[in-house]
């Protein structure tokens, strides 16, 4: 209810001016959304500008390319599942060890002579039955945050990966996994630098999906408004447990997938597989932006906080930093990512 | 409660003997109500009278621990708030129940969007949905800039309409309203109250709940009270006047003068 409402009946000069007063705000609006939604683009870009500055002769290379997609695979997927979880205001700390598992569980299926086709069902299976048991506890016991179950399952995941593994990595894994995982499909007509690694596609896909799925799809949306107002969401006639459920077990299928591009890429399963993978997951998810409170956040954002992730990871080993202090400016840019975050909603709420 | 008899249409939403149960703290205790199309009755009680709860249970939120519901004479049973919806009863809560991160028109059609149904998932027409909105909006004679402004950009009195049309998006026969102007600043107060009265006008019956008297003799035509979960008093506005509404509230009849603290009147 703007000011003019009451006086509708009068001039219409009145409400021309306020129509072009409210057509500028909305231009406004638009470049201030743009720039939100994509800014996180313009980051990737210039990183990617500083390293090839940096290492004119490797970065831009084809191998290169192709190694850092082979490379964040496994974290694009754990980190589209996280973003599900996080969009709820939720948390999964199970990821990592639901990787290991489900990664065991493929080797050990690929060991005693399962196809090849049955193998990579395996690892997405184990994953979804792990989700679906971290959204029916979280839902049916009640615990007061998901922190609790999924700390728990962590624990079980991995656990359980060593009971069935005995401890011991498998090698040697069907084609079709390292089909997935390390193969690249030549683009006809580009010669011997045209090809795309499958890992990319599989990426491609999922995220792709994702983004149709949260954006067109009613349940897509009910997810941003559990986040957003969980109690809203309840009145609305949502079924804020269904959704939770769902989530969690998306999540987990997505881990069960990296566990897939994980095997593929290294030809085998191992059983610490994964540790503090979740981390990573988490890390990727609010660099690209996604608040940790629900509701907030774009696949797109995820993808770039993915990226952001990998080239830093690949810059600096390009440039012979050690890993160590990679850990330390990955921590430095998430809090730095955080607090541009806190910066813009305040810059918002005071216009 | 025979209010409902004297011209003789059918209440369009009756409740009969409702009773709510929280362990062993007894919230209603036998409650009736009768609400006729297009009426606007104010429910007023003090705080713990069992307003809310008792809201709740018509709203589908609530499950009644006893007594019954009745929608134009026929009995209802309402599981959630979807099934209250689906009769055409839709509540506007204190809180709003607005999801702040989400623009107007997804509000309004949260749960209800439209789309095409394909393989259990709804494909959501989001222009379809935008302009659904704004036609809505422009209906109540609710002004936005957009209907894409996320709702935690507006402000308390836009955000209180927003609500009221989401409520009113689906031919709704029956709007409850839970203290609607108590967090809104005055100049908006009377932009609220001229949007219940739009919806008499519209023919939807409002069960309004306040504290304001003020609200109450500017919107209602009948006023019921509520003191420990139980009827307590009710009359037809013009019948009425706000010391005794006041002294209703207090758990008193009759003497209302000396009690008033309002001595306008």
């Amino acid at each position: 209810m703007t000011e003019s409402t009451d006086t509708a009946a009068t001039d219409a000069a009145v409400d021309t001016d306020a129509a072009a007063r409210a057509e500028s705000v909305a231009r406004y609006h638009n470049i201030a959304r743009l720039l939100e939604r994509y800014g996180i683009i313009l980051v990737v870009l210039a990183m990617m500008a500083f390293l090839y500055v940096m290492q004119p002769e490797y970065f831009l290379t084809f191998q290169n390319l192709t190694n850092i997609i082979r490379q964040i695979a496994m974290n694009a997927m754990l980190a589209i599942g996280m973003f599900l979880v996080i969009l709820t205001a939720g948390i999964d700390l199970s990821v990592g060890s639901v990787l290991a598992l489900a990664m065991m569980t493929l080797a050990i299926f690929a060991e005693a002579g399962w196809p090849g086709v049955i193998v990579i069902l395996i690892g997405p299976l184990v994953g979804l039955a792990a989700g679906m048991v971290n959204g029916l506890g979280l839902t049916l016991l009640r615990l007061p945050h998901p922190f609790i179950m999924t700390l728990g399952t962590l624990n079980i995941a991995r656990g359980l990966t060593n009971l069935i593994s005995g401890g011991r990595p498998i090698s040697g894994l069907p084609e079709e996994v390292r089909f997935l995982g390390s193969a690249q499909i030549p683009i006809p007509g580009l010669g011997q630098f045209g090809a795309i690694p499958v890992s990319a596609i599989v990426i491609l896909v999922v995220y792709a999906g994702i983004a149709y799925f949260l954006n067109k799809t009613s349940t897509g949306r009910h997810i941003y408004a559990v986040g957003g107002n969980p109690h809203a969401a309840a009145v609305s006639g949502i079924s804020v447990d269904r959704i939770l459920v769902l989530v969690y077990a998306m999540c987990g299928f997505f881990a069960g997938l990296a566990a897939l591009m994980l095997a593929g890429r290294t030809d085998s399963g191992f059983p610490n597989a994964g540790v503090g993978a979740e981390l990573d997951a988490i890390a990727a998810v609010i660099i690209g932006g996604a608040s940790f409170f629900g509701g907030r956040g774009t696949v797109l954002g995820v993808f770039a906080g993915v990226l952001i992730m990998g080239l830093l990871r690949n810059g600096l080993n390009l440039m012979n930093v050690s890993v160590f202090w990679q850990q330390l400016l990955i921590g430095m840019i998430i809090i730095l990512a955080v607090y541009i975050d806190v910066l813009r909603r305040r810059a918002a709420v005071r216009s | 409660m025979d209010s409902s008899k004297g011209d003789g249409a059918a209440p369009l939403l009756e409740a009969r003997g409702i009773k709510k149960y929280f362990g062993a703290i007894t919230a209603l205790d036998g409650v009736d109500l009768s609400v006729r199309p297009g009426e606007v009755l104010g429910v007023v009680g003090d705080n713990g009278a069992g307003k809310s709860t008792f809201m709740k249970i018509l709203s589908g939120l609530f499950r009644p621990s006893a007594g019954e519901l009745l929608v134009a004479g026929a009995p209802v049973h309402f599981g959630s708030p979807r099934d209250a919806h689906t009769a055409g009863i839709e509540m506007v809560y204190q809180d709003l129940a607005l999801a702040g991160n989400m623009p107007i028109f997804e509000n309004i059609y949260l749960g209800r969007e439209p789309g095409k149904k394909i393989a259990g998932f709804t494909i959501i027409d989001h222009k379809k949905s935008r302009e659904m909105a704004a036609a809505h909006l422009d209906r109540l004679h609710i002004h936005v800039k957009s209907v894409d402004q996320n709702v935690e950009d507006l402000s308390g009195g836009q955000r209180q309409a927003v609500a009221i049309a989401r409520a009113t998006a689906f031919n709704a026969r029956l709007v409850i309203m839970d203290e609607p102007t108590a967090a809104l600043a005055i100049k908006e107060v009377g932009k609220v109250l001229d949007l219940i009265k739009s919806l008499k006008d519209h023919g939807v019956s409002v069960i309004l709940i306040s504290h304001r008297m003020d609200d109450i003799f500017y919107v209602c035509d009948r006023v019921m009270a509520l003191f420990r979960g139980r009827n307590f008093a009710e009359s037809r506005l013009a019948d009425t006047s706000r010391n005794e509404v006041i002294g209703w509230i207090m758990g008193t009849k009759g003497h209302t003068s000396e009690l008033a603290h309002d001595r306008v009147h």
